[in-house]
């Protein structure tokens, strides 16, 4: 058995959205070198519309996969959608990922809810605090 | 396309040569050592042939090796071995270094917490060797074993065996080495290289796996990890695995035989691969750049991450390792690369090719070109190297 599924290994070797964006929206960085993943979400937003997103990810072949599927499904949704995306739906739009990477999926979802809280704070939107907490409870290092 | 097999230190493809002296073993002469009728006989005449060569190849004698499963309960056998008879005499400190294999190193840590031993890592420095002088100075009243590898399995760095085998003679302790990585690859003589034990694996060397030898000098007092038969001198307990120990023998006399030509071929070859990899910038070569194996290559890559470029190497058929966190199933990167004081977010980014005799020119060649498209192509899309580009964070190498 291969150690990843058929779709991770289509998004690890064809990312979708990798690159820069100029002029984003809102632009979300997670993870650190010394963890050895960062993920960064480049958001294009017109009225509360992901019109456009792009992906930057150092790290392992789930990493690039689950930022690349990530930015697949919120590509063109409301931010209220995209918020709502959890790490759970990205590895099951993954067909599944093996136990120790889930913490991949992990940050694929802090990524993009960081792009938007930069939005929010940019534009001087209100928003809970709870919906964006500090750091990742995944557990996977203590760097997060 | 090419298909390159990259990582002959992680196991070798067997030799035709191991194969055939398998075969009758299996087959035909199939008795059990200990029996007497005539097949069980001629299995025992064949196992104690095996050992008389596998002893020859390492300058011991016969009764001094004791075939295993691998060198991973060599190096076990040996280490508590050593303690044992160690804290008979009330020393219970032992010297290793930093950079060991698991085998090695887990074993000690067990002692420590276990049984109140105390154990000494020596410092590898940043070229992944450590100095007999060194070795010398931390040896104490109270030790018992000094155990240092041949040759490390990650970087391919090899040690002055010789001379810290001279020290601990010198000091009256014992001496183990686990040459996994170096038996068949370089010259062994455990008299010439004051070896007190060895550990030896046959996968590494073209044979079969699941056999490995433990040489114990005569008169060292050896504990069983296994309890059953008196095989090997009732050492080890469990009949032999008398097909895999005649493909061990028959390979490792191969390759100590062909030490000289395999030195001549590997080593130019493994120089223009270094030469070819450095041109990568901000690379950097693990480990002495002289004293290393002839196969063995690790380099360290900024702004990338080493599983997704095995991932990407095997898309181009070269099969590689890393030492990275996310290939090494645990969440810090190899302990070697940190031994030797590369910081976490270099030792991610590592790579290790390692070459059998079999290689060719065209496919060192043609490995280089895949290693800069992959860790060009991934640093394209690495925010990290970005990062490093824009001065936004600190290079660690010089380009």
């Amino acid at each position: 058995m291969a150690l990843y599924s058929e779709k991770v290994m289509d998004h690890f070797r064809n990312p979708r959205n990798v690159g820069v964006m100029e002029d984003p929206s809102g632009v979300g960085e997670v993870g650190n070198p010394v963890c050895g993943d960062i993920m960064k979400i480049y958001l294009k937003i017109e009225n509360d519309v992901i019109t456009d997103v792009k992906f930057e990810t150092f790290g392992c072949g789930s990493a690039i996969a689950s930022s690349s599927m990530a930015t697949e499904l919120i590509k063109g949704k409301p931010l209220s959608e995209a918020l709502e995306l959890t790490n759970k739906a990205v590895t099951e739009a993954l067909g599944g990922l093996p136990a120790h990477k889930l913490h991949c999926s992990v940050l694929a979802e802090e990524a993009i809810k960081a792009a938007v809280k930069d939005y929010y704070d940019k534009n001087g939107i209100a928003y809970d605090p709870a919906m964006f907490p500090e750091g990742c409870d995944c557990d996977h290092c203590g760097c997060h | 396309m090419m298909r390159i097999y990259a990582d002959n230190a992680a196991t070798t493809k067997m030799s035709n040569t191991a194969i055939q002296a398998m075969l009758p073993y299996m087959a035909e002469i199939y008795g059990n050592p200990s029996s007497l009728y005539t097949i069980g006989q001629e299995a025992k005449e064949a196992l104690e042939n095996a050992r008389a060569r596998v002893a020859k190849c390492i300058g011991a004698e016969p009764r001094e090796i004791i075939f295993t499963s691998g060198g991973s309960e060599a190096d076990n056998q040996a280490i508590v071995s050593a303690a044992k008879s160690g804290e008979r005499r009330g020393k219970k400190h032992i010297i290793s270094t930093a950079f060991e294999h698991h085998a090695v190193l887990h074993t000690l840590k067990k002692l420590e917490k276990e049984q109140g031993f105390e154990v000494t890592l020596l410092d590898v420095h940043a070229n992944g060797i450590v100095t007999a002088e060194e070795v010398a100075n931390a040896i104490r009243e109270d030790t018992c074993l000094v155990t240092v590898m041949f040759a490390n399995n990650e970087i391919g760095t090899v040690q002055p065996i010789a001379e810290i085998g001279a020290v601990c003679r010198e000091k009256g302790v014992l001496f183990h080495t686990d040459a996994v990585q170096a038996a068949g690859h370089t010259t062994i003589d455990v008299k010439a290289q004051n070896i007190d034990m060895l550990s030896i694996s046959a996968h590494k060397f073209h044979g079969p796996k699941g056999a490995g030898v433990l040489y114990a000098k005569k008169g060292i007092p050896l504990v069983n990890l296994i309890e059953g038969g008196a095989q090997e001198r009732g050492k080890r307990a469990g009949t032999e695995n008398v097909p895999a120990i005649m493909g061990l023998a028959a390979a490792l006399e191969e390759a100590t035989a062909n030490i000289a030509a395999y030195e001549a071929k590997m080593i130019p070859l493994r120089d223009r691969l270094i030469a070819g990899l450095s041109e990568i910038p901000y690379g950097e070569l693990n480990g002495d750049r002289e004293h290393r194996l002839p196969g063995t290559v690790n380099f360290c890559f900024e702004g990338i991450e080493g599983e997704s470029l095995l991932l990407l190497l095997d898309d181009k058929g070269v099969s590689a390792s890393s030492g990275s966190a996310c290939t090494s199933g645990s969440l810090d990167p190899s302990h070697v690369l940190l031994a030797i004081g590369r910081p976490h977010e270099v030792a991610h980014g590592s790579l290790r090719l390692s070459f059998g005799e079999d290689v060719t020119v065209e496919e060192i060649d043609y490995t280089i070109e895949a290693v800069k498209e992959v860790v060009a192509y991934l640093r394209g899309m690495s925010p990290f190297w970005r990062d490093l580009e824009s001065g936004k964070r600190p290079h660690i190498f010089a380009k």
